[in-house]
């Protein structure tokens, strides 16, 4: 694939880059990432991977744009109150880099149709905002083979890892072997939740997508990178593979999407 | 003396101290010590069997302690354990 004069330009500082070059952004331009979440997290992520010239981007989303997401989901505009979260997105990234296909599902991830949506992709991002999401998302990723960088941000405080359990490396219920239940955490809402802390965590998922799309560098498919915005620290903890792990254990209780995912907490 | 990180949804129970010091020769010990001195940490790190929840971790240093000795794992003076429970907001 050869590029145009205009896409040179357009994507000179990283083709400058020996990391990246000319090879590195065709990577780019041939790769497909699907975000789940229009919101604080998919926002940030969705527009640096559309700005760093990722050529097919999925948007997932059921929900319109609320007043409330402006403090913090840069991807839509006031004008865009009232309007499908993910038609706002693919206007906003569509505006960035018409170069790129977006596409966009109006809709919320479920165990019958979360297969058929990951079959198109090459990596996906977690910016959801449930545990229901996060544990069928994590299953089947791992059932469907296909990396996902999972981010989570909380009041004052983000997390982030890779999971690659296709490949060996743990997994979600590795690190969490449980949701909690009901009641015991608020959800976003209730919490509050810093604006720029999603920012700064969805930035750090597109920023290792890239580099997994490209293949560069130090991956976090085996610790988890825990950020406190109040004290401004970063530490990475080691998360070890379970043995015992229902869904990539020696023993797998979790074999297909069949089982319960309803969590009725809402964080 | 052990240094312990407490995450946000934790620190109403520490007056809001991000960072407290408890004493105890394993987590189960610095536990016990931090609840002596925040009444009701404890409740929210351990189920009714007296097990660590499921949705929280605890890491002495950077290692998860469900890796090495569960709650029976051994501090020494400097170890630095942190709590950090599982967390899903994104939108």
């Amino acid at each position: 694939m050869d590029f145009t004069d205009a896409q040179i330009q357009r994507y000179s500082r990283h083709i400058i880059l020996p990391e990246v070059g000319g090879k590195g952004q065709q990577k780019l331009s041939r790769a497909k990432a699907l975000i789940i979440g229009a919101g604080g997290l998919g926002s940030p992520a969705g527009l640096y991977l559309a700005a760093a010239g990722v050529g097919t981007l999925g948007l997932v989303d059921g929900d319109v744009v609320d007043l409330s997401n402006l403090q913090r989901q840069i991807l839509h505009t006031t004008a865009a109150v009232g309007a499908s979260k993910v038609e706002s997105g693919r206007r906003m990234l569509a505006a960035l880099n018409p170069e790129i296909t977006v596409k966009t599902y109006q809709e919320n991830i479920a165990a019958d149709n979360i297969l058929r949506f990951l079959a198109e992709y090459d990596i996906i991002l977690d910016g959801s905002d449930n545990f229901s999401t996060r544990f069928l998302l994590n299953d089947a990723c791992y059932f469907a083979k296909k990396t996902l960088i999972s981010g989570s941000i909380f009041r004052f405080e983000g997390q982030l890892a890779t999971i690659k359990a296709h490949e060996g490396y743990p997994c979600y219920r590795c690190l969490y072997p449980e949701p909690p239940p009901a009641g015991l955490v608020p959800n976003c809402q209730e919490a509050g939740v810093l604006g720029v802390l999603a920012g700064t965590i969805g930035v750090l998922q597109a920023a290792e997508a890239i580099k997994e799309i490209l293949g560069i560098g130090e991956t976090l498919a085996d610790r988890l990178l825990i950020y406190d915005a109040l004290e401004m620290k970063f530490r990475k903890v080691t998360r070890p593979k379970d043995p015992r792990c229902p869904l990539c254990g020696t023993n797998p209780t979790i074999t297909n999407l069949s089982g319960d995912y309803t969590v009725s907490c809402a964080l | 003396m052990i240094k312990v990180r407490i995450p946000t949804p934790l620190r109403p129970l520490t007056r809001g101290q991000g960072e407290v010091e408890a004493n105890g020769a394993s987590v189960a010990e610095v536990i016990a010590d931090l609840d002596s001195m925040h009444p009701g940490l404890k409740q929210r790190l351990y189920d009714e069997r007296g097990e660590l929840r499921r949705f929280v971790n605890i890491y002495v240093n950077e290692e998860d302690i469900r890796f090495l000795k569960g709650k029976e794992t051994a501090l020494k003076e400097g170890d630095e354990m942190s709590i950090v429970p599982a967390i899903a907001g994104g939108r």
